[in-house]
């Protein structure tokens, strides 16, 4: 018998106990309906959002890609709501291989009340899988919620492309930073920037150019300052180089670092040609003439490079686009990985934001 | 200059990036229009290039007989990348990776074929403003890979001034030991070992590598791992199918070198080597070399104890009937090749002295299996009176390599009610089900290994070698013997003589 694709449970007033009783109905159901079922084991993912919104954030979920979590528990909030409602289901994860056993995914919506926010920790705790990794998403700001939930939590993932504010942004995920891992899907934007860039200075000959680095341009969608500055914060973490606070307007900042070899003028530009959230174009100069860009392009990052003597050769280096859903997936998975780099780049980002 | 600065004599953006930099490469495919390079090669580059994977500057060179123009061979890899590739290609990134995809017309043999390529790949550096890393990958019959490294040799395309250049070899890594040795001195007189990566995909899966994580990331097996504690070992690689439209390669080969030469003493190292110092790729051979040398090689004369063949007749897989392997398509009528080899084998030192490790593989067996059984000791005592004490089964370790990755764990239970009634339970770890994310292909692994110039996923000359040395004297004795292997039914367990190898007190698993 096919196994079904999606079993649910519902009750308008009801327990974190009453749930995870349900949880195990739905499997010995499923096992009962389609034999061989295993529940993924991967991580925990709990997400506070207002009830309105909890529609498209469920549907963001869905689209996330081949990366999963193995129980999703969202919680939705409704003004002055007072029980605890609940919306329990067990779908299959993948189609499932010829023969094969399926696996299955739990997601678990709760509708709480405000009331419910301050010791939401309670309610969500006997609900999560014991010793998986549990990931807070932090996908509207429920600062009570957050504060509650952290002792639950060993990474917290947040779009600092969703706050206004850079520096408010940048500081939140620091803060965060001291107690928990932090996934930022801003940072994650710029992952095939910075493998870009660092393969472009793998080569010895290229190498030599860096300290001659005299200027770095990135361009960004009007809504990814933070990815930008984060790329900028990067480089001069990874070149040990002094940040001071950019200047400007909302479409440009500038100013400048200092590296060994003296200042490297930093510019940080909205494209609004830019259609999705992210970086759109990075260029770096040296004092000797060269000069290394890539830029979005169609199959992959456009590569252009200018030698000193003026020779130029353009290429594209080869890679497809992740979409937000793919960058939302990457979040998840990266969840489970550790992240070095992004804390001190984030340090210097906040540096670069400072006066912004 | 400041620390940062001094630092750069490495690239000082490549820590924490999860996947380092490759240094711009040509990939050289010798057999581009093969099966291997149709099916698996060609859809593993699109999925490197898919994932950004691939190097900031690469191209590919398809080498193949047959008139064919780069248009014509671009619409061929073009189509076994939508048919075989694991994703759906992105089309954009599909057309410019076609874009540096180039053919080569000729045949190997050909003199001219290597001037031709030297001069593309010439254009080529010239193209990117810089010279490309070169790597060729035989994915030809073995017949070609002595003249191929010799011509490569001779056209100087084994070295480069300012690039590695690295040659990958797929298998079969010879049919007898001599024949081994030839084409390691071969391979070794014109490239330095260190550019040679002898291919044996099952090193690129996902949970061959996980086998050395769990044994070395885990406290909990290592005090178990010994002669002391376990009784036996069974590793297993079980096929329901037949030979396909394989009977040119197989009937040639047979079970013995198409499988346990390499896959599955390539898992019997994984099993018994000892925990390297390093994850570096000689500190990991040189343990594997270790388990082979342990390895007593057999006599002539001892093969008939410890090896046992056999070849499927016509039975009935899944319900349908399936004919028998003399019936398959284009193998000869008195073939006595075997479909089936199961082998015992002991690794004469400190911690396995004593422990039979059993191997075998078939064509046409009950189902699709691969997997490694770790059977442990019995308990010296057992409290349980009378019947309770029935269901007691030793422990037994097993890790699934394919078709559910993952590994499970037998323990003795109580059966509930009012009596103390044993009966053993599985605790059951999947690999799917703890990770939720597709695995890449062992080739996408293995040819980013290659570019990248890491050896721990290859295998090394002397490691090919030692393998031979304890599978030639099997090949010598089936050869010699003018018996032919014993029958079994396809859908089966495999032949009845296979148990003549056990140790007393041993049965082989269900397969």
């Amino acid at each position: 018998m096919p196994a079904p694709e999606t079993l649910s449970w519902s009750a308008p007033s009801t327990t974190p106990a009453e749930i995870e009783a349900a949880l195990r109905r739905l499997l010995i159901r499923c096992h009962d309906q389609a034999g061989a079922c295993i529940p993924a084991r991967v991580l925990n993912l709990i997400c506070v959002v207002d009830r309105t919104m909890s529609g498209a954030i469920a549907q963001r979920l869905t689209q996330a890609g081949r990366y999963h979590a193995s129980r999703t528990i969202l919680c939705a909030v409704e003004p002055g709501r007072r029980t605890i409602g609940a919306v329990a289901a067990l779908g299959i994860a993948f189609p499932r291989p010829r023969g094969d056993f399926a696996l299955l995914r739990e997601s678990i919506t709760l509708e709480i009340g405000e009331r419910h926010l301050p010791h939401l920790d309670t309610i969500v705790d006997p609900l999560v899988v014991s010793d998986l990794p549990t990931v807070l998403w932090c996908a509207q700001a429920h600062e009570e919620a957050v504060r509650a939930l952290l002792p639950l939590t060993q990474a917290v993932l947040l779009d600092s492309s969703d706050v206004t504010d850079a520096l408010d942004a940048l500081d939140r995920a620091r803060k965060l930073l001291r107690t928990v891992e932090v996934v930022d899907l801003a940072w994650l934007r710029s992952t095939p920037w910075r493998e870009r860039i660092a393969a472009a200075f793998d080569l010895p000959h290229r190498r030599r150019e860096l300290p001659g680095l005299s200027a770095v341009t990135v361009r960004h969608h009007a809504d990814s300052a933070v990815a930008g500055l984060l790329l900028l914060g990067w480089l001069g973490s990874r070149l040990r180089w002094h940040m001071e606070a950019l200047r400007g307007d909302a479409q440009a900042l500038s100013g400048d670092a200092w590296g060994a070899a003296g200042a490297i003028r930093l510019t940080l530009m909205s494209d609004e040609h830019q259609p999705v959230r992210g970086l759109a174009g990075v260029a770096l100069e040296t004092r000797s003439g060269w000069r290394f860009s890539l830029d979005r392009g169609p199959g992959g990052l456009h590569a252009a490079e200018r030698e000193p003597g003026g020779r130029q050769r353009s290429w594209t280096v080869l890679g497809a686009s992740r979409g937000e859903p793919g960058i939302l997936g990457d979040g998840i998975r990266h969840a489970l990985l550790r992240d070095h780099a992004f804390g001190a780049a984030a340090r210097e980002a906040v540096r670069l934001a400072g006066a912004a | 200059m400041s620390a940062g600065l001094a630092a750069s004599e490495t690239n000082p953006f490549a820590e924490s990036l999860e996947r380092v930099p490759a240094q711009p490469t040509a990939l050289v495919i010798l057999g581009a229009t093969g099966d291997l390079a149709r099916r698996k090669l060609l859809p593993a580059v699109y999925n490197l290039a898919h994932e950004g994977a691939l190097p900031e500057r690469f191209c590919l060179l398809g080498v193949a007989r047959g008139a064919m123009g780069d248009e014509q061979f671009r619409a061929m890899a073009a189509d076994m990348i939508r048919r075989f590739s694991r994703r759906r290609p992105d089309e954009q990134v599909l057309r410019e990776l076609l874009e540096q995809t180039f053919h080569v017309e000729s045949s190997f043999e050909d003199p001219r074929l290597y001037d031709e390529l030297a001069r593309t790949l010439q254009a080529r550096d010239e193209e990117a403003g810089l010279p490309l890393a070169r790597c060729f990958y035989l994915a030809t019959a073995p017949a070609f890979f002595g003249p191929i490294v010799r011509a490569l040799g001779a056209h100087r395309l084994n070295r480069h001034e300012q690039v590695p250049v690295r040659i990958v070899v797929e298998k079969p890594f010879g049919r007898t030991l001599e024949d081994a040795q030839s084409l390691n001195r071969e391979l070794l007189s014109v490239f330095a070992e260190s550019q040679v990566c002898r291919i044996d995909h099952y090193l690129g899966k996902e949970t061959v590598q996980n086998l050395m994580a769990l044994r070395f990331a885990n406290q909990i097996f290592e005090p178990v791992w010994t002669r002391n504690y376990i009784e036996s070992v069974q590793i297993t690689a079980a096929e329901d199918l037949g030979i396909g439209g394989r009977a040119g390669y197989y009937d040639g080969t047979g079970a013995l070198r198409d499988l346990v030469q390499n896959h599955m003493l390539q898992l019997m190292c994984h099993v018994a080597m000892e925990p390297p110092t390093e994850f570096g790729a000689d500190d990991v051979r040189n343990e594997k070399v270790k388990v082979l040398r342990a390895v007593k090689a057999p006599t002539e004369e001892d093969v008939s104890a410890m090896a046992v063949r056999g070849q499927y007749t016509a039975g009935i897989v899944a319900g349908e009937p399936v004919p028998g392997y003399l019936e398959e398509e284009g193998v000869p009528l008195d073939s006595r090749t075997e479909t089936y080899a199961a082998v015992r084998l002991e690794v004469d030192n400190w911690r396995w002295a004593g422990v039979p490790f059993y191997l075998r593989t078939g064509k046409r067996l009950a189902r699709q299996l691969t997997e490694i059984a770790i059977e442990l000791k019995p308990v010296p005592h057992l409290p349980f009176a009378g019947d309770g004490a029935i269901g007691v089964r030793a422990n037994r370790l097993v890790f699934t390599i394919q078709p559910n990755e993952g590994v499970s764990l037998s323990l003795a239970a109580k059966i509930p009610g009012p009596g103390m009634r044993i009966r053993p339970v599985n605790m059951e770890f999947l690999y799917r089900a703890a990770f939720l994310s597709q695995s890449p292909e062992a080739y996408e692994r293995l040819i980013l290994d290659a570019i990248r110039g890491d050896a721990t996923l290859f295998t090394r000359g002397d490691e090919v070698e030692a393998q031979w040395r304890i599978c030639d004297p099997i090949v010598r004795a089936w050869s010699a013997s003018p018996e032919r292997p014993p029958p079994y039914l396809a859908g089966s367990q495999g032949p009845a003589e296979s148990a003549e190898i056990l140790l007393p007190g041993h049965i082989w698993r269900m397969i």
